[in-house]
């Protein structure tokens, strides 16, 4: 569904005045919605600019993005990037965005807590 | 092969009737960059439900975003989000909405200027008209009103 409003919304910036480019990591969705241009990472969803606390491939996959946004010269274009989760276990793709993948939603009052909990925090200090 | 999400959406979500996916077969909008990335103003937006501090959640059905300061830190950021597996974008928001990333591209040059602040909406919004008549306008008007070269959008 992110795929889906991100898509949207570039369209209507890009009528705007303002070009965009999209990461996406779901393909099928971004090609639906058919962006001006895009970049296509196949990561698990979540991932769109890399893996956890590693600079260096989120850094790169950014300038590779990056360099699409200046080259993409036909609307529409996704670029593919060149990167693999994990060249030896190819598993994520038989399991991501199946059953038991989202995590359970926490009951209200607990979420209800946590926000309370938040904002209380960071009002303190501010 | 790339994972096709639309047919695992239909099958998660049995119980409901079948999302109707947007499917535009027109030709995109289109306007050229009027200058290279490395000279541009770039700003970020991201769909992964990031909120500041104690910025309020997103709901359901939520078509409202946040604004972040482009130098807020891991420990600034939360998440909103139902979607998607967020526990890696807990550990390093950057996974989906790179702040640090990209003010490093701009003190190496490789971006003009990493604009602030940038924006955070939940993109779990099952209403596209609602995005189309009411988010992505208001998005727009903010660009343009800061000036903004070009837009990287990153969804989650």
């Amino acid at each position: 569904m992110c795929h889906q409003s991100v898509g949207l919304i570039a369209r209507v910036v890009e009528a705007a005045g303002i070009p965009t480019l999209c990461m996406t990591s779901a393909l099928d969705i971004t090609r639906a919605v058919n962006p001006p241009r895009a970049v296509f990472l196949n990561f698990p969803l979540g991932h769109q600019t890399g893996k956890p606390n590693q600079p260096d491939l989120q850094r790169q996959i950014l300038r590779d993005a990056l360099r699409a946004f200046e080259t993409i010269e036909r609307p529409g274009t996704i670029v593919e990037l060149p990167y693999v989760w994990d060249e030896n276990d190819r598993t994520w793709e038989a399991t991501d965005y199946t059953d038991g993948f989202l995590p359970e939603r926490p009951a209200k009052v607990d979420a209800d807590k946590a926000e309370a909990d938040r904002r209380a925090r960071f009002s303190e200090s501010s | 092969m790339p994972v096709e999400y639309i047919p695992r959406t239909r099958e998660l979500y049995r119980a409901y009737a079948p999302y109707r996916w947007v499917v535009n077969t027109d030709t995109p909008p289109w306007t050229p960059l009027r200058k290279p990335i490395a000279k541009s103003k770039l700003a970020l937006i991201g769909s992964g439900g990031i909120l500041y501090r104690d910025q309020p959640r997103f709901h359901r059905e939520d078509a409202t975003y946040r604004l972040i300061p482009k130098n807020a830190t891991q420990a600034d950021l939360d998440i909103w989000h139902f979607g998607y597996k967020t526990d890696d974008a807990r550990r390093d928001h950057n996974c989906v909405f790179p702040l640090a990333r990209l003010r490093e591209l701009e003190a190496e040059g490789v971006i003009g200027e990493f604009a602030d602040p940038a924006y955070s909406f939940m993109g779990g919004i099952y209403s596209a008209r609602k995005v189309r008549e009411e988010l992505a306008p208001r998005i727009a008007d903010e660009l343009k009103s800061a000036h903004v070269d070009a837009l990287l959008l990153v969804p989650a």
